[in-house]
């Protein structure tokens, strides 16, 4: 059975590619086979290409579903000729789907309503057990439709693997074209990108507040390195952080009240805590070295950070209140920066210099495990992970481009997003809800 | 005479923008302050190339690749007020000797005027992360601006801030383009 399913996904893989190319804009590069994955069959939503011909719903599902590494689609094409008629009021014929080794399967439809919005439905069938699991109907505006699609997505993985899915939550990136630099917020699947600033100026940095409304980052709009924070629906910005010098690398506190900053204003990069509306600056560690990239551990005690106070930088812990101890946590190699913990605190992302290539890691916080490489990329930077923990969202480069990547925890399923003439970079994984 | 005035307004104003470039060097910001208009109508540019043909044989014209010719400059000791960028070895902050007559000349006009504002803006080269390279530029500039105030200027003079590897001064991935990124710029504000 195994290996059956390993060669079903090479031919998955094979198969998806070329289905793809009527969405132009939307591009899922898979590389990499977990052998544990469920196959599933999405199939194409009843009137689908009539009422919503500028995307395909299914299309986004079944993209979720293959990114998050835990599903395999199978073989669409060959399947779509019988089963064309199928939708969330079907009753299909189960040995037919076992016999095509789905273990799950997805039929909807959708229909333009006269107030033109649009009703959606489907149902999740337990292949195996020959059973329905749920379904839903919604009816969503045309601008929500992407949403709709990745909403489905997190309710089959959610009842299929008991986790929550993290399809629905979007990311935050900069992308960078002639002369110009752009703070985007997109879907998680890196499509239907909303301008969040433009600037003729570098920015860097994005961090979302964990309630998911504000994104703080750097902007050198005014020729130094200043931190603002800004409302993502209403655009209302603030610097928090704009003192002599450089202002830099905000990390927000899991209770959204509190930012870790990095600041030079009594000279060498030293971290502060502020509070959100940029009151209250406490300085948080004293070196002679530089000390940045401050994030919180997710109980909000600890603090991760670089510093390059034994020679070269590595990544440090302290305790948030300060005038702890600071112990080292990287040792392998001599250059380990951007640091970002899972959600459950166990799993440390970050990037290390390996021979000169600058390649995504994870380190087991837990225990005594090596160092892990989850890339053989050699720019990569700025991991962050998904409000569910089972992804990475990173930016690489790729044949002399830079470019956002999603990668499973094991580095198994990576996946290329976004498709963009500007260069993509600094990829930040927002939290849950929207 | 005439014709010998004229020339040498082509060479004052071939120098002040030789000079204007130095201080910005690929800054997005002095681009907008200096008319684009004068960079590539007027004929200075071509007197600006000849002119600094001497110093660099070939290598300037009106393009923005101008700060190629003032790495040039800088390694034939031209220095002094209008030299505006100190650049750094791998991974150095050490301010080099051969700096000291321009950290000596900006001082100097520093205490001559205390209500003159500098701001020393670090950089590094593309390699590493973003905030870490962030962090070294500022050390960089710190350095800098520590040169500048042991010879006469004030604290509250200066600025030292960074763009880590976000503006870079020549493009490319080797060790030509990095050399001219280690870099801190001077800029009068």
């Amino acid at each position: 059975m195994l290996i059956r399913r390993q060669f079903c996904s090479a031919a998955g893989l094979a198969l998806l590619v070329p289905a793809l190319p009527a969405l132009a804009e939307f591009r899922v590069e898979i590389s990499g086979v977990g052998a544990t994955q469920l196959p599933i069959a999405v199939l194409k939503f009843r009137d689908e290409e009539r009422s919503t011909p500028s995307l395909s719903l299914s299309a986004i599902v079944r993209a979720d579903l293959e990114r998050s590494g835990v599903f395999r689609n199978i073989d669409l094409p060959a399947v779509t000729t019988t089963a064309a008629a199928l939708d969330e009021n079907s009753q299909p014929a189960m040995p037919d789907w076992r016999g095509r080794a789905a273990d799950a399967l997805v039929a909807g439809s959708i229909t333009r309503l006269a107030d033109g919005r649009f009703d959606v439905r489907f149902k999740l069938w337990d292949v195996v057990k020959g059973a329905v699991l749920g379904g839903q109907s919604t009816a969503v505006d045309a601008a929500d439709l992407r949403l709709a699609a990745h909403r489905i997505a997190d309710f089959i993985y959610e009842k299929l693997t008991g986790e929550k899915g993290v399809f629905s939550t979007r990311i935050a990136y900069v992308t960078k074209g002639s002369n110009r630099f752009t703070l985007r917020v997109a879907d998680a699947d890196g499509e239907g990108g909303q301008v969040a600033l433009n600037s003729p100026e570098p920015i860097i940095s994005p961090a979302w507040s964990p309630d998911g409304k504000q994104l703080a980052y750097v902007s050198f709009e005014t020729q130094k390195a200043v931190v603002y924070t800004q409302d993502a629906s209403t655009g209302v910005r603030r610097a928090v952080a704009n003192f002599k010098g450089s202002n830099s690398a905000p990390a927000w506190s899991p209770d959204g009240q509190t930012l870790a900053v990095t600041l030079s204003r009594e000279n060498g990069s030293q971290l502060y805590l502020i509070a959100r509306d940029g009151s209250n600056v406490r300085r948080l560690t004293q070196s002679n070295a530089i000390d940045t990239e401050p994030v919180f551990a997710p109980d909000g005690r600890g603090i991760y950070f670089v510093s390059d106070r034994g020679g070269g930088p590595q990544v440090y812990r302290t305790s948030a209140t300060g005038g702890g101890s600071v112990e080292r946590v990287t040792f392998g190699g001599n250059y380990n920066i951007s640091p970002a913990i899972s959600p459950d605190g166990r799993l440390m992302a970050y990037i290390s210099r390996q021979g000169g290539a600058f390649r995504l890691h994870t380190l087991d916080l837990t225990g005594n495990a090596q160092p892990l490489a989850v890339t053989d990329t050699s720019d990569d930077e700025h991991p962050s992970f998904a409000p569910n923990g089972r992804l990475i969202i990173y930016a690489s480069r790729l044949q002399g481009r830079d470019v956002l990547m999603t990668t499973t925890l094991d580095g198994k399923i990576k996946a290329r997003l976004v498709s963009t003439t500007a260069d993509v970079r600094a990829p930040a994984w927002g939290p849950y809800g929207r | 005479m005439k014709t010998k005035q004229t020339f040498s307004i082509r060479i004052l104003f071939a120098a002040l923008l030789v000079a204007g470039v130095a201080a910005g060097c690929s800054s997005v910001k002095l681009d907008s302050d200096v008319p684009v208009e004068s960079r590539t109508a007027t004929p200075a540019g071509s007197v600006g190339a000849g002119a600094a043909g001497g110093a660099n044989a070939g290598g300037a014209s009106q393009s923005r690749v101008t700060p190629v010719d003032l790495a040039a400059k800088d390694a034939t000791g031209a220095n002094g007020i209008n030299q505006r960028v100190v650049y750094f070895d791998f991974d150095s902050y050490v301010v080099k000797d051969e700096y000291r007559p321009t950290v000596e000349a900006h001082a100097k006009a520093l205490s001559a005027d205390r209500k003159k504002h500098l701001a020393v803006e670090g950089h590094t080269d593309e390699r590493g992360g973003r905030e870490y390279n962030l962090a070294l530029g500022q050390k960089r500039a710190e350095a800098v601006a520590r040169s500048l105030t042991l010879v006469g200027a004030t604290d509250a003079q200066i600025e030292a801030v960074s763009f880590g590897k976000e503006r870079p001064a020549a493009q490319g991935s080797d060790e030509a383009a990095w050399a001219k990124n280690r870099r801190a710029e001077l800029s009068y504000r």
